[in-house]
């Protein structure tokens, strides 16, 4: 079983839920921006929740199968046609030998997760199929797809049912994205902390897969200081540090980027602090020009926070007899 | 040096051993990860030793982060007391200066840098109170430099180099990051020189290149089959100014993949190194040339 890239939409990827334990070597988490949505997308093909789907972004890709499968589209609202025809997203459906997966164009949301039963089988590396394409490890030769690969299928049993609309998690409008303040938050004035979070921020079209940029708020002020030897002169700057996945960093005190799955692993700007675990499978479904907020949480509510996001794949699970 | 502790949100915490750049700060970071390795806590999924801090990412539905929190405080005393002191390589990395790629690079964004007249080297020399590029160059290369941290993009090294503070060269960013910058640059920022493991964005001052290549996904460079990632933390790196023709010659060998890097074994103690800088350096200078 194979699939034919007829078209590979905007930047189509292999992604799998992520390549842990290299960060101190500069190599990234990588795997899907939403990954609840990957999850949920292999448990409705059959398949195991970490197997490695295709991750398309604002633009779907045109793909062939070469065998009968199973397939499911989740994530954002990017509504998938079969041989031209719409198929419902969060639902898994048939394909034959020579199908053909399009889609309309997007409607809600930023990324898709397409599964097929048996999951991509590209080569394992490090321990995922995850692509990572700035270091051009992992996926499909380390890269986005083109128009003309071709991607091994593995074995699967399939599967059925859809998810209701109740158990999908979307951003809201405007996002509201939790955030536990640390790492150099003491940095800044309390006024500009208070104002970071009153803030109505805007994301960037510099969002991808290493981070999102926020615009449209405050400039942060620093609390002054002799700034210490080797960080460089500009206030928002550290000795180089390593960057946690979800922390804020904000260069020059302007503009927040929250580093995402293929993050640049350390450097040398001040971090506000972390988007929370459960919060940043939100931030992979945001569009440039879509207003988000940030929110303050303490360690407690980030963790209950977490806990309801395990619930909530929890009643995928349960829905899907799984 | 007191430790100072964050929670980077549900999954990391963060420490910072000292706010300035020492090498006894790189070295109480290394101790900690170490021991944090020894210790072999459940849940932590990640030890990422930095410059002068650590970070460690922790699955919280394995261990309470307030319970990590406390063992990591409990392992500080003996960190701090540890030796510094490592087995480690130093390594000898060609580097082609004022070469025609990063030269071209830089041209292209001269509006983002401090000095749009001078070239990054020009600039680096001006604001060190060097004469001119070549007396930088000398000064960026006579003397070893000690990789602190791997990391920002996959097995890149920061470096810092081992003169006293006074004589460290210390060069800003870029005003605005650059969108390119060339495979294998070696750059500069703040008191930290780099090699660009992969083609990308960047901010540091670019002073030239190195055929060698530090980074392999497909894992085919001779030297490189193991481990992806040339570079760990505590690796010593001595620069060659080479010719284009030198270059050149190693660019062919690197195709052949018949390049051989000079690495070899050697033993650094802070102490050692703090009392009689140039005696050690010239130490390590020699175990290069295998004496």
């Amino acid at each position: 079983m194979a699939i034919n890239v007829i078209s590979p939409g905007l930047s189509t990827t292999v992604q799998d839920l992520g390549r842990p334990g290299y960060y101190h070597l500069g190599i990234p988490l990588s795997g899907g921006m939403d990954r609840f949505a990957l999850r949920a997308a292999n448990m409705l093909v059959g398949n195991d929740e970490g197997a490695a789907v295709l991750e398309a972004v604002f633009l779907g890709p045109e793909l062939e199968f070469t065998a009968p499968a199973t397939v499911a589209v989740t994530g954002g609202d990017l509504p998938p046609k079969l041989n031209g025809e719409e198929r419902a997203g969060w639902e898994a459906f048939p394909v034959k030998a020579g199908d053909r997966l399009s889609f309309c164009f997007l409607k809600g949301g930023a990324r898709a997760y397409i599964a097929v039963s048996g999951g991509i089988d590209v080569p394992v590396k490090l321990g995922s199929r995850s692509t990572y394409t700035l270091g051009a490890l992992g996926g499909h030769e380390g890269r986005a797809l083109k128009a003309g690969d071709s991607l091994a299928v593995g074995q699967g049993a399939g599967g059925k049912g859809s998810v209701p609309a109740n158990l999908r998690r979307m951003p809201g409008n405007p996002a509201e994205l939790r955030m536990l303040p640390g790492l150099y938050w003491h940095r800044i004035t309390e006024t500009a902390g208070k104002q970071f979070f009153a803030d109505t921020w805007k994301v960037a079209p510099e969002a991808d897969r290493i981070g999102y940029r926020f615009r449209g708020g405050t400039a942060l002020n620093f609390v002054a200081r002799e700034q210490p030897f080797g960080a460089g002169s500009n206030p928002s700057n550290i000795v180089d540090a390593c960057y946690p996945y979800g922390s804020i960093q904000v260069p020059g005190g302007t503009e927040p980027i929250v580093l995402h799955r293929d993050a640049v692993s350390g450097g040398g700007y001040m971090m506000l602090g972390c988007v929370i675990s459960a919060d940043m499978d939100l931030i992979g479904q945001l569009q440039p020009h879509s207003p988000a907020r940030f929110v303050q949480v303490s360690m407690d509510q980030a963790l209950a926070a977490r806990h309801d996001r395990q619930a909530t794949l929890q009643r995928v699970r349960a829905h899907l007899d799984r | 040096m007191s430790i100072r502790f964050s929670f980077g949100g549900d999954e990391h915490i963060f420490a910072e051993v000292s706010e300035e750049m020492s090498l006894e700060a790189f070295f109480t970071s290394l101790s900690m990860t170490n021991a944090v390795k020894a210790a072999g806590i459940k849940g932590v999924t990640e030890i990422c030793p930095a410059n002068a801090s650590f970070q460690i990412k922790f699955d919280p539905d394995a261990i309470k982060p307030g319970d990590l929190l406390k063992e990591l405080q409990s392992m500080e005393g003996a960190a701090s007391k540890s030796d510094a002191s490592l087995k480690t390589r130093i390594m000898e990395i060609p580097v082609l200066y004022q070469d025609p790629w990063t030269h071209e690079t830089l041209m292209r964004f001269r509006e983002r840098h401090q000095n749009p007249k001078a070239t990054d080297l020009e600039y680096a020399a001006e604001v060190n109170n060097l004469g001119s590029a070549d007396d930088f160059i000398q000064a960026h290369s006579s003397q070893p430099w000690f990789v602190s941290m791997v990391g920002f993009v996959a097995g890149l090294p920061f470096l810092y180099q081992m003169v006293e503070r006074k004589r460290q060269l210390q060069v800003p960013k870029y005003l605005r990051p650059r969108t390119d910058t060339p495979k294998l640059t070696i750059g500069h920022g703040g008191c930290f020189s780099c090699i660009y493991s992969v083609r990308g964005a960047g901010g540091y001052q670019m002073f030239g290149v190195t055929p060698m290549p530090i980074y392999d996904p497909a894992q085919k460079v001779s030297y490189l089959q193991d481990e992806m990632c040339l570079f760990r933390p505590g690796d010593i790196v001595k620069w060659k100014p080479v010719t284009r023709d030198e270059y050149d010659a190693a660019i062919e060998a690197v195709d052949a993949n018949r390049y051989e890097p000079v690495i070899r074994p050697a033993t650094f103690s802070l102490t050692e190194f703090n009392k009689d800088m140039a005696g050690t350096n010239a130490k390590l200078m020699e175990a290069i040339h295998g004496h």
